[in-house]
């Protein structure tokens, strides 16, 4: 049971990251028709933001003490981050939460990016194969993820959560099991629910603004709106920067857990690419039910007593999901009709 | 399309052309500094993958991103037959088309029933649990991480341990590492025995594609990739043709994959990794789909790039911007430097995305508007046609 309780956790967890990304793939795809594989590059961008801003924060200012010595007798150096100097306590408070004050960044960073990118690239493929969009938003993810790689070097960079976020919470206690026997960390918990929020608030746009329904008509039938005298390219412009962001937050929050290098996208973008095609493409609800379903089978399948049942089973679970959904419901959980098809 | 009336002579030349200069690549790719057997193998191996991939995704229409995974299990395939059996090549070369001839006609049976993103996934979906299977439980045959290589203590059934070093892949006696050295218009041509047996299978499977694409059969896979519906009206059963397509293309992937562990005995699973499926992809759409040469240009031009590009260190940038003032030249090198080396990939990418943006077409495309010196305002028929029906 507690092994049970952990493994939900754990799936919970990495299927919100699965679940946002597939979202923004799946807001791209509905929206633009565009299929985007340089949308883990977003995700990758998004975790280096917090790297950066981490790193812009703890330069430091190295003073050479004139009367202290270390222990082996060199004279003492004293390194005061620039940040602490400047603002003294509230700069510590600054480095500490550094990860949660990206997101601050990233958002206005991300937009910027999306625009850019929609405008300057994608914008010229709308009435281009599918194939050829595959083709030139993957060379897109291979250079964004080449200058990540030329400037940050390619090892991984430990990013830490804030302090007091980084302890563990006593699930099991708090459910009335054996204390001390599910215990979860802190982080992965504001993780989870700020996946939750970000979720609910996507759905809440295109549910309930005058934004959301002139895109949710544009999904529908894009000529129509266009006659009515709206200017939906504009529209899916910002749509496209509102998947960066969500991507480039998920990225954020990610960098404490996962120690962003320039590849982390790429790993994140395939298996979000079958959990899109899972959930259905071009359904929101399918995209973000099958990244935490998938995230929790995945979780299951690394068990022990599963995997020693089912030698391989971790490595190989999700896809193999996929292609029993694909077989058994050839439009994924909960997709439409004829697309993507030919 | 070209038309097919006089395609018959026209077909004999470019075989006869491409052949001579297959035969002759030691000596044509000299002045370029590709002249040497390890660059050379690479480029003919990569254009037996690139063109067997080609008859798939060029004729049919259909995007695999899981060919990699044969191209591994022919590696594999062909290793193991130089620990059980012999080090000759030949019964090495066909365990692992056949190996590969399966597995894609397992792998395709499922795949086929999808089309469009869903058959990509599904066979990046096959591709990804082969290689980490192989990473993972399959240890036992693929030697995990390590990769799988020719050992001394192996039971080989002919030619056994003999003394010495670790056994060399050979083709009827004759080592695959023989190199001839022979001088020519100045150049130090190095004619490598391994080079001519992956040369004459490029030349057979190119050959074999020639004759796919002019046949009835390449014909249907056309008409597959520019209205399956309407086939499929017509009372003709699309399936067994992709199929066949497919499981041509694993072979081709699978002796791609056998004769690169013929010119280096060592199979590692990250081969089989999705990037080596997407090199495979962005191999033949440089080059230009769906054409019968363009493939094995593309392959060409990435390998020749990876190897040049990769090659360069930091003094080299510098001693060629040495006509510079230092910090200006300084500055050049560093920006040069994240282009070259390790960086390598970054110019591949955009080099990748120039090609797709402004030659739809490939290469191949290129070369023919040069040399019929259209105007590139003119969409190609081809596009047009594969452009989905909105």
């Amino acid at each position: 049971m507690n092994a049970v309780l952990l493994q939900i956790l754990n799936g919970l967890d990495k299927g919100s990251a699965y679940a946002l990304i597939a979202l923004g793939l799946t807001l791209i795809f509905g929206t633009l028709g565009v299929v985007n594989f340089a949308h883990g590059a977003l995700f990758m961008l998004g975790a280096f933001t917090a790297v950066t801003l981490n790193h812009l924060l703890t330069l430091e200012k190295v003073v050479v003490s004139q009367t202290e010595t270390t222990a082996w007798g060199t004279p003492l150096e004293i390194r005061t981050p620039y940040a602490e100097q400047i603002f003294g306590d509230f700069g510590q408070f600054l480095i500490d939460y550094s990860v949660p004050i990206s997101i601050l960044i990233a958002i206005p960073v991300m937009v910027i990016i999306g625009i850019v990118m929609e405008r300057g690239l994608i914008r010229h493929f709308y009435h281009r194969p599918h194939a050829d969009q595959i083709l030139v938003t993957f060379g897109l993810a291979i250079v964004l993820q080449e200058i990540v790689k030329a400037w940050f070097g390619a090892n991984p960079i430990p990013t830490p959560a804030p302090e007091s976020l980084r302890g563990m919470i006593d699930v099991g206690a708090g459910l009335g099991l054996q204390p001390g026997s599910v215990i979860y960390p802190v982080w992965r918990f504001v993780n989870f629910g700020f996946s939750v929020v970000v979720i609910a608030a996507v759905f809440a746009l295109l549910r309930f603004t005058t934004f959301g329904m002139v895109v949710r008509a544009g999904m529908a039938d894009r000529e129509t709106v266009g006659l009515i005298g709206i200017d939906i390219d504009r529209y899916f412009t910002w749509m496209f920067a509102l998947a960066a962001v969500v991507a480039g937050c998920a990225g954020v929050m990610y960098a404490p857990i996962v120690s962003p290098d320039y590849h982390v996208g790429m790993e994140f973008l395939v298996l979000s690419f079958v959990v899109v095609v899972v959930g259905g493409m071009g359904s929101l609800t399918g995209a973000v039910a099958a990244g935490f379903l998938l995230g929790i089978l995945q979780s299951f399948a690394s068990m022990n007593e599963v995997k020693n049942l089912v030698p391989g089973i971790d490595q190989v679970i999700i896809y193999l999901v996929a292609v029993v959904v694909l077989l058994t419901r050839p439009r994924g959980l909960m997709g439409r009709a004829g697309i993507m098809e030919t | 399309m070209r038309g097919s009336s006089a395609s018959g002579r026209y077909d004999g030349l470019l075989f006869a052309g491409f052949a001579i200069a297959t035969l002759l690549a030691p000596l044509l790719l000299a002045p370029f500094g590709a002249g040497y057997p390890d660059l050379l193998q690479r480029f003919a191996i990569y254009g037996i993958f690139a063109i067997g991939f080609n008859i798939l995704f060029g004729l049919t229409g259909y995007l695999s991103f899981g060919h990699a995974a044969f191209l591994g299990v022919g590696s594999y395939a062909a290793v193991w037959m130089f620990k059980l059996l012999s080090m000759n090549v030949i019964p090495a070369i066909l365990l692992a088309v056949l190996a590969a001839g399966l597995f894609s006609l397992l792998v395709g049976f499922v795949s086929l029933r999808r089309s469009g993103i869903y058959f990509s996934i599904l066979t990046l979906a096959f591709a990804q649990m082969s290689y980490n299977l192989a990473y993972s439980v399959l240890t036992p045959i693929t030697n995990g991480e390590t990769g799988l290589k020719v050992e001394l203590s192996d039971p080989r059934i002919f030619g056994g341990p003999a003394g010495g070093g670790l056994p060399v892949p050979e083709i009827f006696g004759v080592d695959m590492h023989t190199t001839t050295d022979v001088a020519l218009f100045g150049f130090n041509l190095q004619l490598n025995v391994g080079f001519y047996v992956c040369a004459a299978f490029l030349i057979a499977a190119f050959y074999l594609s020639m004759r796919i694409f002019r046949s009835p059969f390449g014909m249907t896979l056309k008409a597959i990739k520019s209205n399956q519906n309407r086939l499929n009206y017509t009372g003709i059963n699309t399936r067994p043709y992709a199929l066949t397509a497919f499981v041509i293309s694993g072979m081709y992937a699978g002796l791609a994959g056998g004769l690169l562990a013929c010119t280096d005995p060592l199979a590692g699973a990250e081969r089989m990794q999705w990037t080596a499926s997407g090199e495979v992809v962005l191999m033949t759409i440089l080059g230009g789909a769906g054409t019968l040469f363009g493939p094995v240009l593309g392959a060409i031009v990435i390998k020749y790039a990876e190897n040049i590009f990769s090659s360069f260190n930091k003094a080299e940038i510098s001693s060629f911007y040495s006509f510079l003032p230092d910090g200006l030249r300084d500055a050049m090198t560093s920006m040069t430097a994240a282009f070259v080396g390790d960086g390598w990939q970054l110019t591949l990418g955009v080099l990748f995305m120039l090609a797709v943006i402004f030659l739809p077409g490939g290469l191949m495309e290129g070369l023919r508007r040069l040399a019929f010196w259209r105007r590139p305002g003119g969409e190609p028929e081809e596009t047009a046609a594969r452009r989905p029906a909105e």
